[in-house]
């Protein structure tokens, strides 16, 4: 029996192999997965929010895309990964709810994946899965065997992508 | 006014609590005359959580709750969710349409019928909710969202992630007579209405 490590909300963990990781129930958070298949080493990020910098009360690093990501990596660099070896899954940023007069705090999910993308492309991670939008939340799990990410829902089905 | 959650004293919990009372309340009443039984309810909890434990009080994450969600707009803003797990949901829909349907899905019908028990609901709570305070308040048309509890739960703690790493929720319980059906009430206030509201009711906070 493999150990699996729950990531929760506005939470981020790094693990080497044989561990899985997993993050229940995203609605328009995001999950971070990265991977580096060379060392076998797998970071989880739950992030909530897009940018810290907007925000005052920042002192929780794992809410942010920004400041979670760069945290993931050093927790992950310091469990011996190659930085240039990462690649990055995500996973989540639905719009659960929908309101005809949307404003910014339900198009949460469409931000925080645009974010994600965006500060994944400056630390030159590439993106090679996604799935993100919709309007239904996800649970995942990372697997440092393969990087496999495994997304179930209610309704839409299991994948892995 | 800059807002936290954790400068909440107890007097102001107090009357948070009575707000939920109020509203709830009312919310009974109507969902009572509506389903032409009778309905309790607890006295309300205000609960200020973690993020990590906000999902915990619908049964985990990956629970299917049905979630239907309201904006509160007017001299205060913020949001109400009026939640119910997969098995109250259907009971209701079966007690108010009359039905034994038990298959555990919740077709059209039945989801239409939620939003407007919700509607009805959330419309008795906000309506009482301004009488007592005199302030001006409307609810935009709700929006049911039937999925995992983690995901809808996420909604109102991203909102209050904005400022703080709490979640402030003022919970009330309402329960058909042989408890078929719980339902939760929750009252989440923008955190710049927090002032006005406790303003409205004549504390200063």
């Amino acid at each position: 029996m493999q150990e699996i490590l729950k990531v929760g909300m506005a939470d981020l963990k790094a693990v080497k192999y044989p561990k899985i990781l997993t993050t229940l129930g995203l609605g328009s958070c995001i999950g971070i997965a990265l991977y580096d298949s060379t060392t076998k080493c797998a970071g989880l990020a739950h992030i909530m929010l897009p940018d810290s910098k907007q925000i005052k009360n920042n002192t929780n690093k794992a809410k942010f895309a920004d400041t979670a990501i760069e945290l993931l990596i050093k927790e992950m660099l310091q469990l011996g990964c190659n930085k240039r070896k990462l690649t990055a899954k995500i996973a989540g940023g639905s719009q659960m709810f929908s309101f005809a007069n949307s404003n910014d705090i339900m198009k949460i999910g469409h931000r925080n994946s645009i974010a994600t993308k965006d500060i994944l492309k400056s630390f030159n991670i590439p993106v090679i899965a996604e799935d993100v939008g919709g309007n239904h939340g996800r649970t995942i799990e990372l697997y440092s065997s393969s990087g496999k990410l495994i997304v179930k829902t209610i309704g839409h089905g299991i994948k892995e992508i | 006014m800059t807002f936290s959650v954790s400068d909440l004293n107890s007097m102001h919990i107090d009357i948070l609590k009575e707000i939920g009372n109020i509203g709830a309340g009312n919310a009974a009443t109507a969902l009572a005359t509506m389903i032409n039984k009778k309905v309790d309810m607890d006295v309300p909890i205000i609960k200020i959580l973690n993020y990590s434990d906000i999902t915990q009080i619908l049964g985990g994450e990956e629970a299917v709750v049905a979630g239907i969600y309201f904006g509160v707009e007017g001299d205060i803003h913020g949001n109400i969710m009026f939640l119910l797990d997969i098995v109250s949901s259907k009971q209701l829909t079966n007690i108010l349409m009359d039905k034994s349907d038990y298959t555990g899905e919740l077709d059209q019908m039945d989801r239409s019928a939620l939003q407007e028990i919700g509607n009805i609901l959330s419309g008795s709570y906000i309506s009482s909710l301004s009488t007592l305070t005199g302030l001006n308040l409307t609810l935009s048309v709700p929006s049911l969202c039937v999925d995992m509890a983690g995901a809808i739960l996420s909604v109102p703690a991203i909102q209050f992630g904005h400022v703080s790493d709490k979640v402030l929720l003022i919970e009330t319980v309402l329960k058909e007579g042989n408890e078929l059906v719980k339902a939760k009430f929750f009252l989440i206030p923008d955190v710049d209405s927090f002032g006005v509201l406790l303003k409205s009711l004549g504390v200063d906070s």
